[in-house]
């Protein structure tokens, strides 16, 4: 059978349609799940962070992006209570966040993954997977000790969802690989498997794709837009790779020394004077 | 040829995370289980009792709960010896207060009582971690030695300063002391340490496990996903002092029959079994058991091959002895640092292929 390109673009066109009748919901942005509102937080004399407020909205990808030392990763570490910040206030969900720690707020669902993988390095993928299911699971120690019945029913209930996630992520073949043995890439895609696992409501990933190649790079943009678009998940990343941001973020958000210096649509940002003199230096003559 | 796991399809996520998922395994666990249960009871004698079997039993149990605590969550302890006297200790306590008491209670309390310690003695776990936690325990040791010595009350004001079992029984049975027929001793502690492997082995492999494995292996990322760690931290403590506990009490009731407490629970003991975990292998249920052979065996086998075999004298075998066991350590942590465990999984890995080489 030969196909037309006229033939072909109304196929298209007509799979897109039947997409929309058959329930898979076109992307809705919606309110803000979390705000940051005059964030400062200072180590001792340094002012890592300065004044620096924005929000993330529901079902968004939004980056935040600046030049190194820019206070990125340590905004990061403040919405999932690392750090606390000296000023400002921190709302989520519509409401305000009192002082947590950090495994508080991983059980009011925000997820991460790190810089440098901090996977479990003597676990395999599978319980390092498991394990981002900890905040979900809630049997004592005593069904624990005795295993049958009722930890063994929760334990095979989470495996399945967890399976799923594996299969999304497409890592069947190292389920029972200890981590410490995989390739940089691997451990990458196992990290944001244990971040998914926790069914987050907003997950951070902090530079998804340094140090890999173009490949991976597509593989794990593939993964972050999946995630954004079959669960819904609100995601807010770093990442240093400007074409990686300005294709998948719906909103960017710059930092440079500690203060905002832009917040907008990628075409925004990459029209903001202020920006582009903080990526390409000013001439101070 | 016979190790193979094919033909041997999980069809179920319970099938697939068995302990021993490979079938030839299993049937090797059933039966060292008959022997252990069924066969050795019947020809044990008192020597096998006294310096090898039942020694081996009380040591893996320690073993396990260090290995617990160390392995599985990463936190170093040198007050193994110090535990195992509360366990001992408790365990005197019940059996003079409470006669009537069973002994599998007064164990089993004497557990308890002893993770309750170990709890107080983990919280500094939450500040420091490494050297300095290991120093911090070192302290529980020498405390704990002093606390029995120094207040008579442990001891029910006897004038050696010694404790001594009295006998208690099971169905009947003399379980404890001196009069102890050997088997009852052997299947008796054999008991405990099948319970108690039982446990560690679904503790591990549940969440539980894994919120001590996240601990150990990345504290910061741990908290992030969700792990408590105080909660972690201090269930490793609890648990861990469990199982040394009722290793000082069996040791102290079916082993010894009656202790002094420097000798019996010095810093040697906290050092032997710290030992035993390193070269069976840390976070291993099986590493345990096989550090604790190591520890248990090696000695006995020198002295008969050296005393027995070429007929020197006790006090040169003594201590020839200690130093070819410290040379074997050396040994064995130059060839594998990962213990006993990983030799035996590098082994299964190729047994699975053999006769072919990959």
């Amino acid at each position: 059978m030969t196909h037309t390109v006229a033939e072909a673009a109304s196929d298209d066109l007509e799979y897109a349609v039947k997409e929309i009748q058959h329930g898979i919901p076109p992307r809705v942005i919606g309110e803000p799940v979390m705000e940051m509102k005059h964030i400062t937080l200072r180590f001792g004399g340094v002012t890592a962070i300065k004044d620096i407020s924005f929000d993330i909205r529901e079902g968004e990808i939004r980056a935040i992006i600046g030049p190194n030392g820019a206070g990125k990763s340590s905004m990061l570490n403040v919405i999932n209570g690392f750090y606390h910040p000296q000023e400002g206030e921190i709302w989520f969900r519509g409401k305000k966040r009192g002082p947590m720690k950090p495994h508080e707020i991983a059980r009011q669902g925000i997820a991460r993954t790190f810089q440098n993988i901090a996977l479990f390095k003597g676990m395999t993928t599978l319980d390092n997977i498991m394990t981002g299911r900890m905040t979900l699971m809630k049997t004592g120690m005593l069904s624990q000790l005795w295993w049958w019945g009722r930890a063994q029913a929760e334990e095979i209930e989470h495996r399945e969802k967890v399976e799923r996630i594996i299969d999304f992520l497409e890592i069947q073949h190292i389920r029972k690989t200890p981590v410490g043995r995989l390739p940089y890439g691997l451990q990458k895609r196992v990290e944001l498997g244990r971040a998914l696992a926790a069914e987050p409501k907003l997950l951070l990933l902090d530079e998804p794709m340094a140090g890999m190649n173009v490949e991976e790079k597509e593989d794990m943009c593939r993964f972050i837009l999946d995630v954004n678009d079959e669960f819904g998940t609100t995601i807010a990343l770093i990442e240093h790779d400007m074409g990686v941001v300005m294709d998948i973020a719906d909103r960017v958000v710059v930092l440079d020394y500690g203060k905002k210096i832009g917040d907008g649509t990628p075409d925004e940002i990459r029209n903001n004077q202020e920006v582009i003199d903080a990526y390409l230096g000013v001439s101070h003559d | 040829m016979f190790y193979r796991e094919a033909g041997d399809f999980k069809t179920n996520y319970a099938d697939d995370s068995q302990t021993f998922p490979i079938a030839f395994d299993r049937k090797a666990y059933y039966a060292a289980m008959f022997v252990a249960f069924c066969v050795i009871p019947l020809v044990i004698n008192s020597y096998w009792e006294k310096s090898v079997l039942v020694p081996f039993l009380v040591w893996s149990i320690a073993a396990l709960g260090l290995n617990i605590l160390t392995g599985y969550c990463g936190q170093v302890s040198l007050g193994t010896g110090g535990f195992m006297a509360v366990g001992a200790f408790a365990a005197y306590k019940l059996m003079t207060a409470f006669p009537e008491l069973n002994i599998f209670f007064v164990v089993f309390l004497s557990g308890g009582i002893t993770a309750l310690v170990g709890i107080a003695f983990g919280l500094p776990s939450l500040r420091i971690k490494g050297f300095y936690l290991a120093v911090a325990t070192l302290a529980a040791q020498f405390f704990l030695v002093w606390l029995f010595n120094k207040v008579p009350w442990f001891y029910n004001y006897s004038a050696s300063g010694q404790i001594t079992a009295p006998e208690r029984t099971v169905f009947g049975v003399i379980v404890t002391g001196p009069n102890a027929p050997s088997w009852a001793t052997y299947l008796f502690c054999l008991t405990i340490l099948f319970l108690l492997a039982w446990g560690a082995r679904n503790l591990t492999r549940g969440r539980i496990g894994r919120s001590w494995m996240a601990i150990r292996d990345m504290d910061i990322a741990a908290e992030i996903i969700g792990v408590d760690p105080l909660k972690a931290k201090l269930s490793a403590f609890g648990v861990s002092s469990f199982y040394i506990g009722v290793a000082g009490a069996l040791f102290f009731a079916s082993y010894l029959g009656a202790a002094e407490v420097t000798e019996a629970f010095g810093i040697n003991q906290s050092f032997l079994v710290l030992f035993m975990i390193i070269i069976g292998g840390l976070g291993s249920i099986f590493g345990s058991f096989a550090g604790a052979a190591f520890m248990v065996l090696m000695p006995v086998a020198l002295k008969n091959l050296l005393v027995g075999g070429l007929g020197w004298p006790t006090d040169i075998a003594a201590h020839l002895e200690l130093t070819i066991v410290g040379a074997l350590i050396i040994f064995f942590l130059i060839v594998e640092p990962h213990g006993l465990a990983q030799l035996w999984r590098l082994t299964k890995e190729k047994l699975r292929l053999w006769p072919f080489p990959y």
